[in-house]
């Protein structure tokens, strides 16, 4: 008995939202709009390639970078103590890190506006406990802190997952071979949970590569990042042609990138996780 | 007999108040392959733990070679373990699984390829060096556990059941490898099992363990010809156990019928477990029998039948090459020295 046909609803959803899209969208690169209609073209490119564009992406690749090595060394030592505490409260803490993905993701940036802000939560308190205020809102730390708050889930729980799956006995079997704690981890441990870590930075790094509404609202559009580019392309400058060029370019980018960290993972493990 | 190696003092351990070890004193000498048996649950791999560091004893010392190790963490003793399902580590190929202990010795490269290489030529996997663990055979993985362990030469081994996994024929293959090689290497073995076949073939000493005791420590020619109570002549091998009345001195009652033995030393009339070996039941013609009986059911065991055989409110396990067929009526007869009586546990 085979149920394949109820995948159909899925397969036309798939066709009009997904293939759709893109062959529209791999039309619009690849024409410019003339008097006379379309005419196939690739000035959209070159013109990505200019090198005021290639600094937006620098700038998005940079920050997304950033962003992602804080996840990293912000969630893996939490990953870690989740994952080997079998205190009950393990369930509270996961529970806590994934509470604030309940809220919607434009409305926790903008609650951090109100955090960051000049007369903002955190100044007030700063000033409540005779501290020097700071002033972070429209720089580049807020944009990153936003990227981190917001994607820190996403590195935690696939490290969480795979070393919660790590056997015991095998920890066990490296002490008895005479590792103490810090070669059990290094030789060990860490080996064997790079297959979360790989899908962590991956699912850091593309989400924060690509956002546009985390460095608006908390850049305060002074830090014009790849995805802001699109964004003003379509909304704003009415450029679709422009506008799809570089978001092609950028999906071609991200399955790169990708392909590189499912080698880097080993090719049976790969990106499984998600 | 040799120095002792390892001694348990006074050990007990407790999980949340649940007793899993009670009062544990135990030697294991230089050399001697000591199996820990009994049923699930009994123990035996806690006390495995507690000598490889794994577990802390709630009350009692765990002694090596004269000096206390209680606090001494796993990494720091020298023993190893080959641990129930192998924990190989799958990020590693067999070579560097099993150089693992010697690089963190930090010995020369040149050192460890010989050492590993030897290794491998002993546990018969040479060419086996640059093959992923999992794409081994369990038999393979159990040999790479093995080298993985005895590479770094410890003075003892410690075996959590390394061959609970494998089919009968491997099993019964490795089990004379194993004992070869702890001979071969002179190195204690510490074995965990709950197979009574294994611990007799392989053991110099078994101890035989009951809800987080120990019920007797021996060779195994004793626990099986001299088992201390019922619970231990059940599990080393299948027995008739049934309730008797020790008459006097060398003589005792039991399914209704009065029998000369070879024990002494009870009181008059106290009862008592009597202890037959299904291989020490003979039969004979209906007639000539102590106790008679009839067949309910054979079943074929290979070199002999298993029959059981009815006789009042007993039904007796008999082992003998001839088959009788069911529902004969058969004589049954023991030998005085084939007849082991135990004092009734619950009373001692």
């Amino acid at each position: 008995m085979s149920y394949k046909w109820a995948a159909s609803p899925y397969l036309v959803w798939m066709v009009i939202f997904i293939v759709v899209p893109i062959i529209l969208v791999c039309y619009y690169s690849l024409t410019v709009r003339t008097d006379a209609g379309f005419r196939f073209s690739t000035d959209n490119f070159r013109r990505f390639f200019e090198p005021i564009y290639l600094k937006v992406l620098y700038r998005s690749i940079e920050l997304a970078f950033v962003a992602t090595v804080v996840c990293f060394i912000l969630g893996y030592p939490l990953a870690y103590i989740l994952a080997r505490s079998d205190f009950k409260h393990t369930n509270v803490l996961i529970m806590l890190l994934v509470v604030p993905m309940w809220m919607n993701f434009l409305l926790r940036t903008y609650a951090w506006m109100t955090i960051l802000e000049q007369n903002g939560v955190l100044n007030i308190v700063l000033s409540w406990l005779r501290l020097p205020t700071i002033s972070i809102l429209y720089t580049e730390a807020a944009v990153i802190l936003g990227m981190v708050y917001n994607f820190l889930p996403f590195m935690v729980l696939p490290i969480y997952s795979v070393l919660s799956k790590i056997d015991p006995s095998v920890v066990e079997a490296a002490e008895d071979l005479g590792a103490n704690g810090i070669i059990v981890f290094r030789k060990v441990i860490f080996p064997l949970s790079l297959p979360g870590v790989i899908s962590g930075i991956t699912m850091v790094f593309m989400p924060a590569v690509t956002t546009f509404v985390i460095s608006r609202l908390l850049g305060g559009g002074q830090f014009t990042l790849i995805g802001n580019l699109i964004e003003q392309q379509f909304l704003y400058v009415s450029d679709w042609g422009f506008g799809s060029a570089i978001s092609l370019a950028m999906m071609v980018l991200i399955l790169l990138s990708m392909a590189v960290m499912s080698k880097f993972a080993g090719e049976d493990r790969g990106l499984g996780l998600w | 007999m040799a120095e002792c190696i390892i001694e348990l003092r006074n050990v007990s351990k407790d999980y949340d108040g649940t007793e899993a070890l009670r009062d544990i004193n135990l030697k294991i000498y230089r050399n001697e392959f000591v199996t820990l048996l009994g049923p699930s649950g009994c123990g035996k791999t806690t006390t495995l733990r507690i000598i490889g560091g794994f577990e802390q004893p709630t009350t009692g010392e765990v002694v090596f070679n004269n000096t206390s190790i209680n606090h001494l963490p796993p990494y720091k003793r020298r023993v190893n373990t080959v641990f129930q399902r192998y924990a190989l580590f799958p990020h590693m190929n067999v070579y560097e699984n099993i150089a693992f202990g010697l690089r963190i010795k930090k010995l020369d490269e040149e050192v460890i390829e010989y050492k590993v290489k030897n290794m491998l030529k002993l546990v018969n996997l040479a060419g086996y060096e640059e093959r992923k663990v999992d794409s081994l055979s369990g038999g393979q993985q159990q040999r790479v556990a093995i080298a993985r362990a005895l590479v770094n030469e410890p003075d003892v081994l410690l075996l959590d059941e390394p061959l609970g996994a494998l089919d009968l024929k491997l099993r019964q293959d490795m089990q004379l490898e194993l004992k070869h090689m702890q001979q071969s290497l002179g190195i204690t073995f510490v074995y965990v099992t709950h197979d009574q076949e294994e611990a007799l073939t392989m053991s110099d000493t078994i101890v035989v363990m009951r809800e987080g005791r120990i019920q007797q420590i021996g060779t195994p020619i004793d626990i099986y010809n001299e088992p201390k109570n019922a619970f231990v002549a059940d599990f080393i091998g299948e027995s008739n156990i049934v309730d008797g009345i020790m008459v006097r001195d060398y003589l005792v009652e039991f399914a209704n019928h009065r029998f000369e033995c070879v024990d002494a030393g009870f009181g008059e009339n106290e009862p008592v477990d009597v202890v037959i070996r299904p291989e020490d039941i003979k039969l004979v013609p209906e007639s000539e029998g102590m106790l008679r009986g009839e067949v309910r059911s054979v079943v074929f065991k290979g070199v002999h039948y298993e029959m059981m055989v009815e006789n009042g409110e007993y039904v007796w396990i008999v082992h003998d090459t001839l088959m009788q067929p069911v529902g004969s009526k058969v004589g049954m007869v023991i030998t005085p020295q084939d007849i082991h009586i135990m004092r009734k546990e619950d009373q001692g």
